[in-house]
């Protein structure tokens, strides 16, 4: 296997200058006193864009075009499948009485919730200044974006006439007709909006001085004419890093609600409505944490890969890797904390229908769901209480593809399970997938991947701008800072 | 960048330019669908060309002739029948035997078969609307069909979209009148808003839409409701 990799390697990857291909350092021990660096490599100011830069602009790898065009023909099957579905009708859909909700809404939160590590990378970790998300901010927002993207699909064609999706908004009309603004769905369609708008504008605005860097680099005159359109004329000038930086500490601070917020306006759905099994204050903080865990589980089932192709081995390092990891033991505890107590309120509660809903969630008809759900959720990332898995790159992935399965099956769990089976027994059924289910959501990771192979491609891959600040050059008094290219203030301010 | 620069001073004008435009083509896109699709613009005023010129300016404005000798199942019904060929020749056959204006008239009583009537007052299909639940409790004629008693060729007024059901179908009071007038469409013209108000409110009480008190009962809530129209 192994033999295989290093013949295919050169075919597959690009081929990097500089330390890329420097073996894996292992940079997690921790010692007040001695302070393992962020970055491994010998990088200075100059040597990190390079290393950066190259991924956009070397040609496009056999590698990147084999993950480029498989995301692309899986997204194939959104293109074939939506039409066919607003053509047809959500009858060709599985959903019916009494099961109304199906793939669609639980593709809606997965997505929604993959979303929300980006947010928190990005705005909690900044606020609290946790350099380390340095490394991986730029890759998380973007994975933000293209999952809100994949989320925005589902309602748009749940609504079944998709030709009527924009009466979702508050838009004045001769019907004088109006959103019901006491539901929850409604309440979506502003957390979500709002979030879309806030990550897009974090993300871009983050990534203007990148961009002028690309752009000043770029041989290519439609490269200058693109790069130079979107960096907005930045000048590296004091001026315009004085002005970023407070802009993006406000940005910063406006994201951090919507990391809590967002999923809980979600959970709202459910949690407001009279369903057992759904209408339960411990949603909100229930699906916050979840959504947590599972952005963070994507963002290593998309770095780990990544971080090996691109050669930013010594960029995106062991220790990031296992601060997330323990981020994502952490909410998996939350996840798994919530389910139990879920169980305990339910029997608290002494309502039967409360009760009957866990228990059938758990050895019902669907108990096949709940326990991948509770298998991959709470017992895989148990895993990481030990440092050797926890630093271990093959066991992180599988653990990720994992988290994400079971995160899938989470909001599988709760949307189907409780209407399958609720208050009148004469209407149970059992709800099962047909076809454009299947292909929709499979389309949708079609989207999500194509979305982040063009990404890797055109777009700077890390914030070199803020690596500088932690450049084992920038840290180490010792060492001679080369003269600052970009214009960045020098590290620490 | 400074040595052979793509980005030159005049394009800041430029980007104003395209900023300024894209705002008043934003704008423009908006006022033209809020105004250019309202049904006051696309529905009010349609006026078809008849069969037969009949002037109803003439027939009820000038004769006197109500509403309902022709329009018999107005009081009955959901549908205000429009009149056979016979309603006509019962004083047509002595009335101006020979015009030819009227040539398509006994033709019809002939032949048998009916005058094309145009609908001009055509409600969508999966609208539900009954004549008789609106003009037996005081909704005159003329609040959605305005003075016909004026025209020579009926049209359309009012440009009865969804929302200007509901504004009446909200606070009816205003547009109520005594059930013995509600063909009578040129009554109670001279009256103050606030006399309509306070003559609409009694009629509410009697219908029971709203309590001695003058609150709003589950009735007048009912006539909000999807399911009244929408069946």
């Amino acid at each position: 296997m192994k033999e295989l990799l290093d013949k295919l390697g050169p075919i597959l990857r690009p081929e990097f200058t500089g330390n890329a291909e420097s073996p894996e350092i292992d940079n997690t021990a921790y010692s007040p006193d001695n302070r393992t660096p962020l970055l491994t490599g010998s990088d200075d100011n100059t040597t990190i864009s390079d290393k950066v830069c190259q991924i956009v602009e070397q040609k496009p790898t056999i590698g990147w075009w084999m993950f480029f065009l498989l995301s692309f023909s899986v997204l194939g099957l959104l293109g074939v499948f939506v039409p066919f579905l607003i053509f047809w009708g959500v009858g060709t859909w599985g959903v019916n009485n009494p099961v109304g909700w199906g793939y669609a809404i639980v593709n809606f939160v997965f997505w929604i919730g993959i979303g929300h590590a980006g947010t928190l990378i990005s705005a909690i970790l900044f606020l609290f200044r946790q350099k380390w998300r340095t490394s991986i901010n730029r890759a998380a927002e973007a994975m933000t974006i293209f999952a809100v993207i994949c989320a925005g699909l589902f309602p748009g064609i749940h609504v079944g006439r998709a030709w009527f999706a924009y009466w979702m908004f508050p838009i004045p009309n001769q019907m004088e007709l109006w959103p019901n603004f006491r539901s929850p769905l409604l309440w979506d369609v502003f957390a979500v909006g709002t979030y879309f708008t806030v990550s897009l504008m974090f993300w871009y605005m983050g990534m203007m001085p990148d961009l002028a860097t690309l752009r000043d680099r770029a041989k290519h005159p439609l490269r200058k004419v693109v790069y130079g359109i979107l960096a907005m004329g930045w000048t590296g000038s004091h001026r315009h890093w004085h002005v970023y930086e407070r802009a993006y500490l406000l940005l910063a601070a406006l994201a951090t609600p919507l990391v809590l917020s967002v999923h809980s306006v979600v959970s709202f759905d459910f949690a407001v409505s009279q369903v057992a099994g759904w209408h339960s204050t411990i949603f909100p903080p229930y699906f916050v944490a979840g959504a947590i865990f599972s952005g963070f589980a994507m963002v290593m089932t998309l770095l780990v890969p990544a971080r090996q192709f691109f050669g930013l081995k010594d960029v995106i390092t062991l220790k990031h890797l296992e601060n997330m990891n323990k981020i994502i033991m952490l909410t998996g505890m939350i996840v798994g904390y919530s389910y139990a107590q879920e169980f305990f309120i339910a029997w608290y509660s002494g309502v039967n229908v409360e009760k009957f809903a866990f228990i059938n969630r758990a050895f019902g008809q669907y108990a096949w769901a709940y326990w991948i759900m509770v298998s991959c959720n709470v017992l895989s990332p148990q895993i990481f209480w030990f440092k050797k898995m926890r630093t271990s790159l093959v066991v992180m992935f599988i653990v990720s593809i994992l988290v994400n399965i079971g995160m899938w099956f989470e909001r599988f769990v709760i949307v189907v399970t409780s209407l399958a089976n609720d208050y009148t027994p004469s209407a149970w059924d059992y709800y099962t997938p047909k076809l454009t289910d299947v292909a929709i959501m499979l389309g949708s990771f079609g989207l999500f991947f194509t979305l982040f192979a063009l990404f890797c491609r055109f777009m700077p891959f890390v914030a070199m701008t803020e690596l500088r600040g932690v450049l084992a050059a920038a840290t180490h008094s010792t060492s001679t800072a080369p003269d600052d290219t970009s214009g960045k203030p020098a590290a620490g301010s | 960048m400074s040595r052979d620069p793509i980005f030159r001073p005049w394009m800041d004008q430029l980007l104003k330019l395209l900023g300024a435009g894209a705002a008043v083509t934003g704008l423009y896109a908006v006022l033209m669908v809020y105004f250019g699709l309202s049904p006051k613009t696309l529905s009010a005023g349609y006026m078809p060309q008849q069969p037969v010129p009949y002037s109803h300016a003439l027939h009820v404005g000038e004769l006197g002739l109500d509403c309902r000798y022709c329009h018999t199942t107005v009081e009955s019904a959901a549908f205000a029948a429009v009149p056979p060929t016979q309603t006509c020749i019962n004083c047509h056959e002595k009335i101006a035997p020979t015009s030819h204006k009227l040539d398509p008239v006994r033709n019809s009583f002939v032949s048998g078969l009916p005058v094309q009537w145009i609908k001009v007052h055509d409600l969508p299909d999966y609208v539900y609307f009954n004549h008789s639940a609106h003009v037996t409790r005081g909704v005159s004629c003329v609040e959605c069909h305005g003075r016909i008693d004026q025209m020579e060729e009926v049209h359309q007024v009012k440009p009865l979209s969804m929302g200007w059901c509901l504004g009446c179908h909200r606070n009816p009071a205003s547009h109520l009148r005594p059930v013995d007038r509600v063909t009578d469409l040129d009554w109670g013209l001279d009256r103050t808003e606030e006399e309509k108000a306070a003559q609409g409110n009694e009629i509410m009480k009697g219908l029971g839409l709203i309590d001695e008190s003058g609150l709003p009962t589950t009735r007048l809530t009912l006539l909000t409701n999807c399911s009244t129209c929408h069946r």
